[in-house]
């Protein structure tokens, strides 16, 4: 690599200019790749597969939850270890909408109940399940739902000035509660086996190649909108108090701001950003299960912000492709190995890497300049 | 009318049954030279078979053992009562042998064996000659026992300890009789009543005739066995008196049956009350076991250590190494693992401390990834050397079984010995936090670290140390669940959360807060199980410790003083 | 270099890695590929580990054999990571990427479901080889493992029938394979004339691992005077704690009998087996049966696994006989090719490793003989009981009334849920 390069990726990660690339760049991701999944045939080596589409796509949505958990953690210091249950509820939101677009279409024809109701007797649908055939109300759940939960139990926590690792850990109870709950046949949420076999959203067929383009599509604009508000909201005057928070809460409050405010809407935004990423995840992948609870899973995505570099937004993106990136080759090409690269990964990461790959990049930068 | 019909087939039967069995008993009764221990009933067969049993009774044994080689389930119960009634000289031992899964049949010589194991060497005795066949033919095989078999030949093998020479084994075989007592069994007891020396044999057999007399046909006699059952609370007696009130006519038996009933009652519901708590102390003990080496990792040095449920997982697989290692001694193993998974765990702490997190210190959120990292690693490790099954460890025999109060309340030893050595590791660990010199340095060190170092202090060794000893300690608890779960690669898994939050429950930084806190969330689980369920139960819990901690952030018993203000 | 260039070829180079992925395909026509679908890490490795090395021993004893249609097997393993969703990923890598002919994986019903849209999707061909709790037949997957008819009903009518049990406990761990199952046995028990009192129904979280208050409650109810029997569903890692504390709670088989439909030998070589001798479990398959063809598999795993300690079970079983079925039928359609196996499969007999056939039902599942044993000391199983013929494995239970009326048949009427009543068939992907 010159010393060009290396200049060239650091303003783009600085300057104003930066932001410019980025959306260069992901919208270039989000035109070319279904421009080569659809112009070229199958046999070309310009051909995307709805493999490789559907892959990336995915990545989308986990870089969009790693720009959601960025947002708090990068810019105002709330390690949040239970995200992923916002962004799980999220993709239930969506998944009880595709669940109901099933109709009669279910093995046991019943236009009402899904399937997994009525095979475990269930008479009628539960109330929470009502309105979810309307794509206007899921699409409002997909945010209400998250966005609720974070203002109830974020109100709760920063009123109480819970911080820190405290916080962190009670994030982890909330998950791993709501995952045990999920879990739950009784819930009426499909228990174990999740949300699955959907047909079609809004009237298009899931399985067909334009629908994947679509889904794939609006994930990209889904999270280049995502970095673009954050970036908004951090740049702004309620971003600069923010960050204020971050390097010193008391002296905030000492200055008269309410601190708990400027966080608990913070979080909440942050939870229904992961609430959207969730839901554009779950058409994708085809099935939301109580799995997504995992405590696990959420420290893992905050890793995916650490490895990328945490207060950039940009990091996060590039620590979810990254990560996932990683993870999808290992389980194919050595298996075994798999938990070992990530255990070292974390490890290295925190102890080398404090500011992630794009710290890295701007290392490299400064030293040689 | 349809009651009244079996009622009378059930006592024409029951005085047929007694007419045989007085027949045979009279036939063929004599008092027989029992003993529980195997190597006697070899020894004592062999002197019998010396003595010359006649011909057609070596006849008649050898042809129902020969049967039973081949017969089903149900003719094996047939033959294994023909062995009692008949009383052969080598019937107990055949029947042991049939329960201990040591009767064989050799199909080339049609000869029945018994395996005997001494030191892992195995030998064959012929059933019916005593005779020693080495290897016991190449063609041998188990003789299969089921359930229902094996619940018959108890029976069988206690008529004939009922005469033992050990009042413990006449003590067993008269409980074992009372699911199966019978007219003749009744007849037995009684005999043996009128010459047993032993008071609790005598109120043994007391309380069985008593239970038997319930069925009699002279309502005196059941209002006797009602009155003699006063003061009784097993649950066959519990069943057998409820059972009487849906048959009994007789008002004043009735009274006496329902004030019975109506004090067992109250009484039972006062022991699961006990249970009940002793199984949430239990409950608790565990969680604290669990949670007490993060207790000195996070509450006292800050650090959050994502790898404390792997730490507890070394202290298993150590456990199972050990077991390994001294396959013939279990009981020994166990305790020896204590000290050897305190120092496997404790060593791998050190390198945890040395290797990562000290780099780290002041910087919790990214211990915590670091820590996550190692745990990563350390399941993965397992996974590579002991393969992704688990393994078995074994319960040693002292800590199995039940410490019985009484009837109807019994704690289990393991669970007994848990919670006992549960208060011995925080005794242990009170008096080192407090009492030593290693203790004074790590609380300096934890209060103010540059004060502490101007004074002299180590602060990097006592770093090393205290993390340390706080994996040593989960180490130990590994140890001890071993005994209680999956020893696997998830292990960690499953108790890292719930370690987090007696910690911060309790309060981080105080030892007494973990052992109050993880009690206190015992105990209310396990009385919240029965009515809401295991899984509604345990997102109460957490749902609960989430606001308690709104409500009180420092948890139970909150840090005082400067150190405080630094979490 | 300006910036402007780079990036255009960082997208270009981007599109080029996506390509070459799903470019592998082409130019691998010599060989017959096998896909192997069974997490090697994460929480289900723990079972499926074994799977994936008896996939990967059939393929290599077939290709000793000289493979099939004069080409060698090739096995791809992918590992799903007990992640579901990755589960849907690998099986659409596997299906378009590596383009295999056939799949052998799964185990548990989500992961299943997971990857079933895809299978249907791309027209891919599953075997799955574990029990489940039915209420599906797909086109593209053939159910290897035990239905419900096949495993708990039977297991209930020993207990009732041999063991005159009178009392039952259901108990499970809380998700949706115990829950079908149970209310499958509630209302098959309850046709057999045992009253609400008589049963006792009880959900534990995964990974349950403090039994005391549920095992005591057990033993009261079970010390009513009347044969009291548990049928467990409890899954994978809570079985240990559970049997552990019955042990401990000197509840012995011969008091209150458990029957398991998810311990087998592999399981129980992971536990103290002391406290467990006389429980029972509900299988089609046992390492005991002492057939030769048993023999001589269990005799091929040891030499393959190159451990003489390793056990056989049921769900391997299953594989073998999954592979068996579709090495023959690609010999008989002379054919890899998805439809045609399909369409010949079912019909097609095997031996199973008990000394029976299994064969292959219109429904996608096998005829199976279902054996209950008692578990011995040293981890084996006991033959107690035995069907004396095969059961066919029915994928819609006649126990609820919502599936009774439904029928799969991909013979006659190509349809996986065809409604008896209404004469529809409903819910297909085609």
């Amino acid at each position: 690599m010159t010393l060009q390069d290396h200049s060239a990726i650091s303003r783009v990660m600085r300057s104003d200019r930066g932001i410019k690339w980025f959306v260069g760049l992901l919208l270039a991701a989000a035109v070319l790749l279904p421009l080569g999944h659809l112009l070229f045939p199958p046999e070309s080596s310009l051909h995307v597969s709805t493999y490789t589409l559907g892959l990336v796509g995915k990545y989308m949505t986990y870089a969009l939850l790693a720009v959601s958990i960025d947002l708090i953690w990068g810019y105002c210091g709330i390690l949040s270890l239970g995200h992923t249950a916002f962004f799980a509820l999220g993709g239930y939101a969506m998944g009880m909408y595709l669940m109901r677009q099933i109709g009669t279409r279910g093995v046991y024809g019943d236009p009402l109940l899904p399937d997994f109701m009525v095979f475990l007797n269930w008479d009628s649908l539960p109330w929470y399940w009502h309105g979810f055939d309307m794509f206007w109300f899921a699409a409002v759940m997909v945010v209400l739902a998250p966005g609720l939960l974070a203002l109830v139990f974020g109100w709760f926590a920063f009123q109480s000035r819970v911080v820190g690792v405290y916080f962190s850990i009670i994030t982890q109870a909330l998950t791993f509660a709501l995952l045990l709950a999920f879990f739950r046949n009784e819930m009426g949420f499909g228990g174990n086996n999740g949300l699955t076999d959907f047909k079609e959203l809004l009237g298009f067929d899931l399985q067909a190649s334009s629908t994947r383009v679509g889904l794939y599509v609006t994930s990209a604009l889904a999270l280049l909108a995502g970095v673009l508000v954050c970036r908004w909201i951090v740049a702004s005057r309620f971003g600069r108090i923010i960050a204020a928070i971050r390097d010193s809460e008391s002296r905030t409050r000492f200055i008269g701001y309410r601190v708990e405010h400027y966080k608990l809407w913070l979080f909440c935004f942050s939870a229904m950003l992961a609430g959207i990423a969730g839901a554009l995840y779950v058409p994708q992948v085809g099935i939301i299960n109580p799995g997504e609870f995992a405590p696990i899973n959420s420290i893992e995505a905050v890793v995916w912000v650490a490895v990328g570099g945490r207060g950039t937004l940009y990091g996060a993106v590039v620590g979810a492709i990254l990560v996932n990136y990683a993870k999808s080759y290992f389980t194919m090409a050595w298996p075994e190995a798999w938990l070992y690269a990530l255990g070292v990964l974390f490890v290295l990461v925190t102890l080398f890497l404090p500011k992630g790959v794009l710290g890295l990049l701007q290392r490299f930068k400064r030293a040689e300049s | 009318m349809r009651q009244l019909l079996e009622g009378m087939s059930a006592k024409v039967s029951r005085l047929l049954m007694l007419l045989i069995m007085l027949f045979v008993g009279v036939a063929t009764y004599q008092p027989l030279h029992a003993s529980t221990d195997y190597e006697d009933v070899i020894e004592a067969e062999e002197s019998l078979v010396d003595t010359a049993l006649p011909a057609d009774q070596t006849e008649e044994f050898s042809n129902a053992l020969a049967q039973l080689a081949s017969a089903s389930f149900s003719k094996k119960e047939d033959l294994t009562s023909e062995l009692v009634a008949k009383r052969f000289p080598g019937s107990r031992g055949v029947l042991v042998a049939l329960l201990e899964n040591q009767l064989y049949a050799d199909k080339s010589s049609g000869k029945v064996l018994i395996l005997s194991e001494q030191d892992g060497e195995k030998t064959y005795h012929d059933a019916i000659s005593g005779e020693l066949i080495a290897d016991g033919g190449s063609d041998k095989k188990r003789i299969t026992t089921n359930n229902s078999l094996r619940k018959k030949l108890r029976g069988d093998i206690a008529i004939f300890d009922l005469h033992s020479e050990d009042r413990n084994v006449r003590l067993g075989a008269v409980q074992q009789l009372r699911d199966v007592v019978d007219q003749s069994v009744a007849t037995m007891l009684m005999k043996q009543q009128s010459i047993e020396k032993d008071d609790d044999v005598i109120e043994e057999i007391r309380v069985t005739l008593a239970i038997f007399d319930l069925g009699s046909e002279d309502s005196e006699a059941r209002l006797a066995a009602v009155e003699a059952l006063d003061g009784e609370l097993g649950n066959d007696v519990f069943n057998q008196i409820s059972a009487l009130l849906h048959s009994e006519e007789d008002k004043e038996v009735i009274k006496a049956a329902q004030a019975t009933i109506k004090r067992i009652e109250g009484k039972r519901d006062f022991y699961s009350l006990l249970e009940t708590a002793f199984f949430g102390l239990s409950f608790g003990s565990v969680l604290v076991l669990a949670a007490i080496g993060l207790a000195i990792t996070f509450g006292v040095m800050g650090v959050i250590n994502m790898a404390h449920g792997e730490l507890i997982m070394l202290g298993a697989y150590t456990t199972f190494v050990m077991q390994q290692l001294l396959p013939d001694h279990i009981g020994l193993s166990i305790i020896l693992s204590i000290p050897a998974a305190f120092l496997v765990s404790g060593l791998v702490g050190i390198g945890i401390e040395r290797g990562v997190v000290r780099f780290l210190y002041g910087r919790p959120l990214e211990t915590l990834l670091a820590t996550f990292g190692v745990s990563l690693i350390l399941q993965q490790l397992v996974r590579t050397i002991f393969s992704p099954l688990n393994r078995s460890v074994q319960t040693p025999e002292m800590m199995s079984g039940l410490l019985r109060f009484n009837e109807v309340f019994a704690v289990t030893y393991n669970r007994l010995y848990i919670l006992i050595f549960t208060f011995i590791v925080f005794a242990g660990l009170w008096l080192i936090l407090n009492k030593t010199s290693l203790g004074l340095k790590v609380r300096a060190v934890s209060q103010n670290r540059q004060m502490a170092r101007a004074m002299g202090v180590r602060t990097a060794r006592v770093d090393a140390l205290t993390f340390g000893l706080g994996s040593g300690v989960a180490g130990i608890a590994g140890v001890a669940l071993s005994q209680l779960t999956n020893v696997g690669p998830n292990l960690g898994q499953a108790y890292i959360i719930d370690s987090f939050m007696v910690v911060v429950f309790g309060g981080v930084g105080n030892l007494w807060g973990t052992l109050v806190g993880g009690m206190t969330l015992g105990v209310a689980t396990k009385f919240l199980e029965p009515h809401v369920g295991a899984v509604v139960a345990k997102i109460i819990m957490l749902v609960f410790i989430i606001l308690f901690i709104q409500r009180r952030k420092q948890g139970l018993f909150p840090q005082k003083g400067r150190a405080a203000s630094g979490a | 270099m300006s910036i402007r260039s780079r990036v255009a070829r960082f997208a270009a180079a981007c599109i080029a890695a996506g390509s070459i992925t799903g470019m592998t395909a082409a130019h691998a026509a010599d060989t017959i590929k096998v896909g192997v679908l069974h997490s090697l890490s994460g929480t289900m490795a723990i079972s499926e580990t074994t799977l994936k090395d008896t996939v990967l021993m059939m393929i290599e004893e077939q290709n000793k054999k000289g493979g099939l249609l004069g080409k060698k097997l090739e096995a791809v393993v992918v590992d799903p990571a007990s992640n579901w969703p990755l589960f849907a990923e690998k099986a659409r890598e596997l299906l378009s990427v590596h383009d295999v002919d056939v799949v052998f994986g799964c185990w548990t019903s989500v992961s299943r479901k997971s990857v079933l849209p895809v299978f249907e999707e791309l027209n891919g061909l599953l075997f799955y080889p574990v029990q489940y709790e039915g209420e599906e037949s797909s086109r593209n997957v053939f159910y290897t493992g035990a239905a419900p008819n096949q495993q708990a009903i039977p297991a209930v009518d020993y207990l009732m029938n041999e063991v005159g049990v009178k009392r039952w406990v259901l108990a499970g761990t809380d998700y949706v394979y115990p829950r079908t199952t149970n209310k499958i046995l509630e209302a098959y028990l309850k046709s057999k004339g045992v009253k609400d009192a008589d049963i006792m129904i009880n959900y534990t979280p995964f990974g349950h691992s403090d039994w005391q208050g549920i095992v005591s409650d057990i033993k009261k109810f079970g010390s009513a005077g009347k044969k009291t029997a548990v049928v467990s569903t409890i899954n994978g890692d809570a079985n240990v704690p559970f049997y552990k504390e019955l042990g401990n709670q000197k509840i012995s088989a011969e008091d209150i009998p458990v029957v398991a439909f998810s311990v087998g030998e592999e399981e129980l070589s992971g536990i103290d087996t002391a406290p467990l001798v006389g429980h029972l479990a509900a299988w089609n398959y046992f390492q005991s049966v002492d057939v030769p063809v048993n023999s001589e598999f269990i005799e091929s795993w040891k030499t393959f696994i190159k451990n003489p300690d390793r056990v056989t079970n049921d769900p391997m079983e299953a594989t073998v006989i999954g592979f068996n079925l579709w090495a023959q039928a690609v010999e008989k359609t002379k054919t890899t090719d998805v439809d045609a196996v399909i369409d010949a499969l079912p019909g097609l007999e095997t031996p199973n490793m008990t000394g029976g056939t299994a064969k292959m039902l219109p429904n996608h599942h096998l005829t199976k003989p279902v054996l209950i044993g008692e578990i011995r000391d040293d981890g084996q199983v006991d033959v107690v009981w035995q069907t004396e013929s095969e059961v066919p494995g029915d994928a819609w239970t006649d126990f609820l009334p919502e599936s009774a009326v439904l029928e799969a048949d991909w013979v006659d009427l190509k349809c996986g849920n065809y409604n008896t009543k209404t004469k529809k068939c409903s819910g297909q992907n085609y």
